[in-house]
């Protein structure tokens, strides 16, 4: 016993030694760590409201503690309607974006590897990152613009629409739930397809041509080329997108969908982190807002560990 | 190299599909600026399709005279300069000291950045937190936001790849911690600074969300703010027609503060594209 204590203190001396030794390191450290205390851990602390009758007034020490209350009343009490279409919403937007959304940087990065030109190629890279630089307000403020409808002025892109009939004349496409989610993802498309691709680009760039050349010799076409060379030389960035999908899977950001939507279509554009916003900061309801909150982060989180664990089993390619 | 026919088809719906895919996401940007210059009649008669008509620049004078735009353009300027710097000067320290073996704690610390990507508190905890912290002004917004985690792991990743060899060299010379970073790290490290400044950056000039809810005042707001504000009134007064009177078109002014808020980008971006490519793919996605 007394050996064990002499010997951690002669452990924990060697470790002091060291810190006073490299004392500089930790000077260079300590920024960052009280940076990420006052702004993302100490807020966590925060969290304790969801369980709580929490009272602004009395702070998070002396609101009266609730147990699952909160939680109750968003999955069966009064706002469960609104909290269910927001759930649902946020998952069907994720599940488009997945169909919808994903192949396209692969695609985008198959086809810039096939590009001879290597200036038709970097003009058409620089084009196609851009969008992914501007901000939501802008990228959201031309696509409102695009689309409106009203009384004096039609824009251009309702134009189009009208005249090859995809949407009914005169159809106000922002006030029309059904458009939401698709015009939802077209927006995310154009902002991040180009931007996306470039990490499938690195992974096709990185196959080695003698598989290429190997493959030719056997008489393969292109498409089995793709299919046996290109695809799985790919398959690590691949998986890991993929694992990094599922576990933003229930968090579609505030942002975008705050600046797109307007109370005419909730019921199809609310998600649950505006449904957050709305309930917490908006309508006040703090200890409400912030259950619906940690609902959500905590299913992102155990998305991310099941996908990873998953993928790690599978495939032997895993985040961590 | 002879293609066969399976290869050229392949070729020709790949320049295909890149050029229209490239068209169209340049193409609401074209619009956006030939929109901006158009009469007004042509405008509101919906005749602008991709080139400007009725050419003239008065919405651009108009925002040369609206005081407000200066005030938040300025803000803006000073959010992504002295933003970047903040946010820079802790992601290098940080990511210096945690790209060493010899630190104290080194897995626990890198835990600690890492799990911030995939678990945070939530809006509402954030929004209290900012509000009883007092983050209602300039200096506020500068230091309580903009350190990302992903920027401090690309940062440590690739110091940790910097050779050991010069570094040693140098211990041997007597240098300290600060003099390895200043001297060996950071000139050796262009590429992953450049990469990550520009984050940093575009994330501080793009910021709205929170300017808008935190910052009291509208002499301290952002660009992206004002311009937001700009678009919700001028919805407004699209709807009932009470623009009659002013001699350009609701929609160009807006299109015209876009184009002025992404000027700076389009001057910048194929300077650095070259470093953010890089950078994307060194930081890779491991922790």
């Amino acid at each position: 016993m007394k050996q064990e204590v002499k010997m951690y203190n002669g452990r924990f001396k060697e470790i002091l030694k060291t810190i006073i030794k490299d004392w500089r390191l930790y000077v260079l450290l300590t920024p960052m760590v009280i940076w990420f205390f006052l702004w993302a851990y100490k807020p966590m602390g925060g969290l304790l409201m969801a369980f709580q009758r929490y009272e602004p007034a009395l702070g998070i020490s002396g609101s009266e503690f609730r147990g699952l209350g909160n939680f109750q009343v968003i999955v069966s009490g009064v706002y469960s309607s609104r909290f269910w279409s927001a759930f649902r919403n946020t998952f069907l937007i994720s599940l488009y974006g997945f169909i919808f959304g994903f192949p396209i940087p692969i695609i985008l990065a198959l086809f810039f590897s096939e590009i001879g030109s290597a200036g038709f190629r970097k003009i058409t890279q620089t084009i196609t990152y851009l969008p992914h630089f501007l901000s939501e307000v802008t990228i959201t403020s031309i696509v409102l613009m695009l689309v409106y409808h009203g009384e004096r002025m039609t824009g251009v892109v309702a134009q189009f629409l009208y005249n090859l009939k995809i949407v009914p004349e005169g159809t106000k496409i922002m006030d029309t739930p059904n458009y939401f989610k698709p015009l939802y993802i077209i927006t995310g498309i154009w902002k991040e397809a180009g931007y996306n691709s470039i990490v499938y680009f690195a992974a096709i760039m990185g196959i080695s041509p003698v598989l290429y050349e190997a493959i030719r010799v056997d008489g393969g076409n292109k498409l089995q080329e793709i299919r046996y060379v290109t695809l799985p030389g790919m398959a690590p960035t691949l998986i890991i997108m993929i694992i990094l999908r599922i576990g933003r899977m229930l968090s579609v950001g505030y942002e975008r969908v705050l600046l797109l939507y307007n109370p005419n279509i909730y019921s199809s554009a609310d998600v649950l982190s505006t449904f957050e916003q709305r309930i917490g900061i908006i309508e006040g309801v703090y200890a409400v807002g912030s259950a619906a909150g940690m609902f959500n982060s905590i299913i992102g989180f155990a998305l991310v560990i099941a996908a990873n664990f998953i993928s790690r089993r599978v495939s032997k390619t895993s985040l961590w | 190299m002879r293609l066969n026919r399976s290869e050229i088809i392949f070729k020709i719906i790949a320049y295909a599909f890149v050029g229209i895919f490239a068209i169209l996401a340049l193409y609401p940007l074209v619009y956006a600026f030939s929109a901006s210059i158009s009469g007004k009649l042509a405008y509101e008669m919906g005749r602008i399709v991709l080139w400007p008509e009725d050419v003239n620049f008065i919405v651009y004078k108009e925002i040369i005279y609206d005081k407000m735009f200066w005030i938040s353009y300025t803000n803006t300027l000073f959010y992504t300069v002295l933003g970047t710097m903040w946010s820079m000067l802790i992601s290098v320290t940080g990511a210096y000291a945690l790209s060493k073996k010899k630190l104290v704690g080194q897995r626990m610390f890198n835990f600690l950045v890492v799990f911030t990507m995939w678990f945070s508190a939530g809006m509402i905890p954030l929004f209290l937190n900012y509000k009883g912290m007092g983050v209602d002004n300039r200096w506020g917004m500068v230091i309580a936001f903009g350190v990302q985690a992903y920027n401090i792991i690309l940062l440590r990743n690739y110091f940790t790849g910097v050779p050991k060899e010069i570094e040693e060299a140098a211990i041997v010379d007597g240098a300290n911690e600060f003099q390895i970073l200043t001297k060996i790290y950071l000139p050796m490290s262009k590429a992953a600074l450049a990469t990550v400044t520009l984050f940093y950056a575009t994330s501080r000039w793009n910021g709205y969300y929170w300017s808008r809810m935190l910052l009291r005042g509208a002499h301290q707001q952002p660009l992206q703010v004002y311009l937001r504000q700009l678009h919700e009134n001028y919805q407004k007064l699209v709807e009932y027609g009470s623009d009659v009177t002013i001699p350009y078109a609701a929609d160009s002014l807006i299109y015209a503060i876009i184009i002025c808020s992404i000027i700076p980008i389009l001057i910048i971006y194929p300077y650095i594209q070259k470093y953010f490519v890089k950078g994307v793919n060194l930081g890779g996605v491991k922790e």
